[in-house]
């Protein structure tokens, strides 16, 4: 594989749901190159296919048409068990909604990717800890999503997202049930493990100033990219 | 990947203490209902069975009169006598014995102990009509029989109460004006089939009993046995034409004398407890299918919720077929368990009703495994095939799952 090649890249994906006269199609060919270790925010209107493509490239849905490259392999070409492994490997999700498990403590939380990567019971405490140290919550690991605010529910599901150190970091309007305070607090977090652990972040998101951490934002409009733009200004918002 | 299933499902268990609660609960009552029910059906059948069996089960009783009571107006009819006794014996094809009964009731009183019972006049027939072993002594001579001496053996309710359960024989006893060696003891009997205590009776010589109780010769009711080899309903025919020439009853006349069959009752009651039992059971499928259903409920109400958490599995990159075993093992473990607590449950249940209503206790290994088997197959389908469906989903239709 080429160092200059994308780490994913989509040529004429489509999407279309239901049959016949009812048929909708959210996606009508989309073309996207994401380099490694980019920062990139998802942009558009409702229904301009943002969040469909969010789910063809976290391997949460397949495409209906079209190619999908992840280094270099043909996703749509996997069956289901083997985009599950893709998932458990190189992706890690982070969504609006949090999805953590109910009744499960932090750490649990965290583990379970591990679990069913089969790493055995110390391994999986210390990575669990580390990972949970990383978004400042090592402190609560014994606590439950209950007993946990909005923002540190989603330091866990970061935590959970980057404990098996993936490739992507896929996050879906990661802070659209938070404060602002709150999702700047985790805007910095992505953009830190961007920076030191080299991670691809993809965001979709419907706020700029969330996108304005990015390094690129990508535009959608109707079920296509509308325009690429790489975001020169990211630093000072950084900063 | 086994030991993390376990783990797994072992955690989802006990983080959800209130629904895993509530399906082994379903389960519990399922089990425990159906299993308490059919066994006491079972244990009542049985129980009856074996008090028609302790009756004798080839005996004709021959008593005067239409059926159980002694008729309404009208002469009364004559009692029997020895020479129908004899009678029936030589000259009946298939009878093995007939024992004469003559009876009184009298209170006994020995050592200050006082005890009101049944006296019974017999004769050595009495032991060969049915079986009823003593458990020490020897039955009468036939001296004592022809010369109406008093001697008896006695039953082992009066042993309890005379003697305080001591040993009895060569021991006399006053019994009405008559003081009476005993000579033998009886094995225990129990209630007979229609209420009653077998054992409560001093059975001595049928002319002990017709001189010095009844002070008359007649008969009231003899035990006629019937060689099994030979047609009850022939014998029986051949008793009834014996006794209507011996009675003078011509053409027309009714009998004026019953014989009460106990094979045939023996039959009848059984066919009745056969009923008995296939209504309990109905009672029971219910049962089963109630506690069935509670299990359903419960299962698909926990859907929606598990539906989200098989998304999230999902999408974090566990593959289908794990979380299924996850939630085959979870189902199973739950079924089992509610099942074993369910099969605990029921053999109290059943232990302490056998206690408190004089019935057997039995363990019937068939409607234990039935019950056990339906109750954990519908836990396991219905904790399962829900699992199978949302598993199946794409995983962010699942994670939408409302």
């Amino acid at each position: 594989m080429a160092t200059d090649a994308p780490l994913i890249r989509l040529r004429g994906v489509t999407k279309s749901y239901g049959e016949g006269a009812t048929q909708f199609q959210a996606l009508k060919g989309v073309d996207l190159d994401i380099i490694a270790g980019d920062f990139v925010a998802v942009m558009g209107p409702s229904g301009s296919g943002k969040s469909t493509t969010m789910n063809i490239l976290g391997c949460l849905d397949v495409p209906t048409d079209g190619t999908f490259l992840f280094r270099g392999h043909h996703v749509e070409r996997l069956n289901r068990d083997q985009r599950a492994l893709l998932r458990r490997n190189y992706l890690g999700f982070v969504f609006q909604g949090f999805n953590l498990l109910s009744r499960t403590t932090a750490l649990e939380n965290v583990e379970l990717p591990l679990l069913y990567r089969g790493d055995a019971k110390a391994e999986r405490r210390r990575a669990s800890m580390a990972a949970l140290e990383k978004v400042g919550l090592d402190k609560w690991w014994d606590h439950t999503p209950a007993e946990l605010s909005g923002g540190q529910q989603q330091r866990v599901a970061i935590a959970r997202a980057i404990v098996t150190n993936p490739d992507v970091l896929l996050a879906d309007e990661p802070t659209g049930n938070l404060d602002s305070e709150r999702s700047v607090e985790i805007m910095h977090l992505l953009t830190d493990l961007n920076r030191t652990s080299g991670i691809t972040v993809l965001m979709v998101t419907h706020e700029p100033d969330m996108a304005a951490f990015a390094r690129t934002v990508v535009h959608f409009k109707d079920g296509l990219v509308e325009r690429i733009e790489a975001n020169h200004a990211q630093g000072e918002v950084v900063e | 990947m086994l030991g993390t299933t376990f783990l797994l499902a072992i955690r989802s268990i006990l983080r959800h203490k209130l629904r895993s609660f509530l399906t082994t609960l379903g389960i519990i009552i399922g089990v425990a209902a159906v299993v308490t029910i059919s066994t006491l059906g079972q244990a009542t059948t049985s129980a009856v069975q074996s008090n028609i069996a302790s009756l004798g089960s080839n005996i004709l009783q021959v008593r005067p009169g239409q059926g159980f009571g002694r008729g309404g107006g009208g002469p009364r009819p004559p009692d029997f006598d020895e020479a129908d006794v004899e009678a029936i014996r030589d000259q009946i094809a298939g009878v093995t014995a007939v024992a004469p009964q003559a009876q009184s009731t009298a209170t006994a009183i020995y050592n200050g102990a006082n005890w009101s019972t049944t006296i019974n006049g017999t004769t050595n027939a009495y032991f060969t009509v049915q079986p009823w072993p003593l458990v020490s002594g020897r039955t009468f001579s036939p001296e004592e029989e022809a010369a109406g001496k008093a001697v008896c053996i006695i039953g082992n309710t009066v042993r309890t109460n005379l003697f305080g359960g001591g040993e009895a024989v060569g021991s006399r006893f006053r019994i009405g004006n008559v003081s009476c060696d005993v000579i033998g003891t009886l094995s225990t009997r129990g209630q007979a089939g229609f209420g009653g205590d077998q054992d409560d009776v001093v059975i001595m010589p049928i002319k002990t009993v017709q001189r010095r109780f009844t002070g008359t010769r007649d008969i009231r009711l003899m035990l006629v046995g019937v060689n099994p080899a030979y047609d009850g309903a022939q014998v029986q025919q051949s008793l009834t034409q014996l006794l209507r020439e011996r009675r003078n009853i011509s053409g027309g006349k009714e009998d004026d004398f019953n014989i009460f069959d106990t094979a045939q009752i023996s039959a009848t009651i059984t066919s009745t407890t056969t009923l008995l039992t296939t209504i309990v059971s109905a009672v029971a499928a219910i049962s089963l299918l109630v506690g069935g259903i509670g299990i359903m409920n419960i299962m698909l109400v926990s859907v929606t919720e598990r539906t989200r958490e098989i998304g999230i599995r999902l999408a974090i990159g566990a593959v289908a077929s794990e979380v299924l075993m996850q939630f085959l093992v979870e189902a199973v473990a739950l079924s089992c368990l509610g099942g074993l607590i369910g099969l605990l449950i029921a053999q109290a249940a059943v232990a302490g009703l056998s206690i408190a209503s004089d019935l057997p206790f039995l363990f019937v290994p068939q409607v234990n495994a039935l019950a056990f088997g339906v109750s954990a197959l519908i836990g396991v389908v219905f904790g399962y095939f829900p699992a199978r469906r949302a598993a199946s989903l794409n995983p962010i239709d699942a994670l939408r799952h409302e």
